[in-house]
């Protein structure tokens, strides 16, 4: 059994770990709410962009389409693996989930049938230490993603792509459903799939200066835009996942607080009755 | 409220709606060259290039931004402009353009060999039109 005093400075270490987790869930849920909106404020652009490629998509026809380099589909000798995850740990399982989702994906190929470029330094430091092959690396800015960052992503796969280093781009990201849940997603970026509705029945448009110009400079928007929504949402994911497991570490800490001041109390309460009786039975041997 | 004499004009970036209002004529410039656009324009898609856009406004104003490369979708009642980027010009940082324009002109001219040609051309364009957007402060 520990002495009060042992007990004491426990519960004082506790106090402070339960100071800096509800300090943690703080910033994660006033960030997390400022992330969302972020998420939700690319949604008008994503929506516009994926509508004018509709537009300009159903003007050509299927086999003109194959001429473009980012469309072509080849048979899948390697896959590149787009895995977006955290910076910093105190997220709960966020990352190991992102990280077994991967792994689950990768199940049962060879070595040089895929490759990696990871995104967030928790993934990085798990997928090399598990000796997976890494092809390149982003870090430093998984919970303030910014447009450019995507830029910088999209040239990197799409000068693989079409260097016929890879075949086939996916991606592995949180999707962000709310606070509590998230749910880990893929997504084929490259080659990329237009919308199949109504293939040439928009011959109203114009097209300035022609389609296949504008479609050679619509395809990398419409993935850096993928890409910048995967990244915005993996950060809302994240924050999610930090907020809730501060929420739980803050509580649990309370817990432990609240039975270690029971137990120092009864210890000192059996302190004083001890003293007590003790007095007492000095007193009686003296009369 | 869209009368004959004007059209809703939307400009979207990745992060907000940089404008949103009723215009009376429109200048852009295409990758083919300076289009303009009046109300009851019949639709089109245009790839827009790294140059100023001009917005009249019905009262005879004019408003310039900054467009970054994107695309103007077209409807007669309505011109959509997506965008990866747009500035406008309080928004300019004058001395930054000015630098970069600088830099990007003196990469052109020495040509060293692990340079990166169409980047470089992309930031002298970029300076430039900054710097051109930023004279209607």
């Amino acid at each position: 059994m520990s002495s009060a005093q042992d007990l004491r400075k426990r519960i004082k270490s506790v106090k402070n770990t339960q100071q800096i987790t509800k300090a943690m869930k703080m910033v994660a849920s006033a960030r997390l709410r400022r992330a969302q909106m972020k998420a939700k404020s690319t949604e008008p652009y994503a929506e516009r962009l994926g509508h004018i490629l509709q537009n300009v998509a159903s003007g050509i026809d299927a086999g003109a389409m194959k001429a473009y380099p980012l469309m072509a589909v080849r048979p899948v000798k390697k896959t590149a693996y787009v895995v977006i995850g955290a910076d910093k740990g105190l997220a709960g399982a966020y990352t190991s989930n992102i990280v077994k989702y991967f792994v689950h994906a990768v199940e049962g190929k060879e070595r040089n049938e895929y490759d990696v470029l990871t995104v967030g330094r928790k993934p990085q430091e798990h997928l090399k230490h598990h000796k997976y092959p890494i092809y390149n690396s982003y870090a430093e800015f998984s919970d303030k993603p910014e447009y450019a960052h995507a830029v910088a992503i999209v040239r990197d796969v799409t000068a693989r792509f079409i260097a016929g280093e890879v075949d086939e781009v996916i991606m592995i990201y949180t999707h962000f459903v709310n606070s509590l849940t998230q749910t880990v997603t893929s997504r084929r970026l490259l080659p990329v799939e237009t919308p199949e509705e109504k293939r040439g029945s928009t011959g109203l448009y114009l097209f300035e200066p022609d389609e296949g110009a504008i479609f050679k400079e619509l395809l990398p928007k419409y993935l850096e835009i993928t890409v910048y929504n995967a990244l915005l949402q993996a950060a809302a994911s994240e924050l999610g996942a930090r907020m809730t497991a501060m929420t739980s570490a803050t509580d649990n800490a309370g817990e432990l607080i609240s039975s270690l001041n029971l137990e120092y109390n009864k210890l000192r309460q059996a302190g004083i009755t001890n003293e007590i009786s003790e007095i007492v039975g000095g007193a009686n041997a003296l009369q | 409220m869209s009368s004959a004499r004007t059209v809703r004009l939307n400009i979207i970036t990745p992060d907000e709606t940089v404008f949103s209002g009723e215009a009376s004529f429109i200048v852009a410039r295409s990758v083919g060259g300076e289009l303009g656009v009046l109300p009851k324009h019949a639709p089109m898609v245009a790839a827009l290039s790294i140059w100023p856009l001009r917005v009249d406004t019905a009262d005879g104003g004019s408003h310039y931004f900054a467009v970054f490369g994107g695309f103007m979708d077209v409807q007669p009642d309505e011109v959509t402009i997506v965008t990866p980027n747009c500035e406008v010009p309080a928004s300019i940082d004058v001395d930054r353009a000015q630098r970069a324009k600088e830099r990007a002109e003196k990469r052109l001219k020495e040509r060293a060999e692990d340079i990166d040609i169409d980047r470089a051309r992309l930031a002298l364009a970029r300076a430039l039109m900054r710097l051109d957007v930023a004279k209607y402060k």
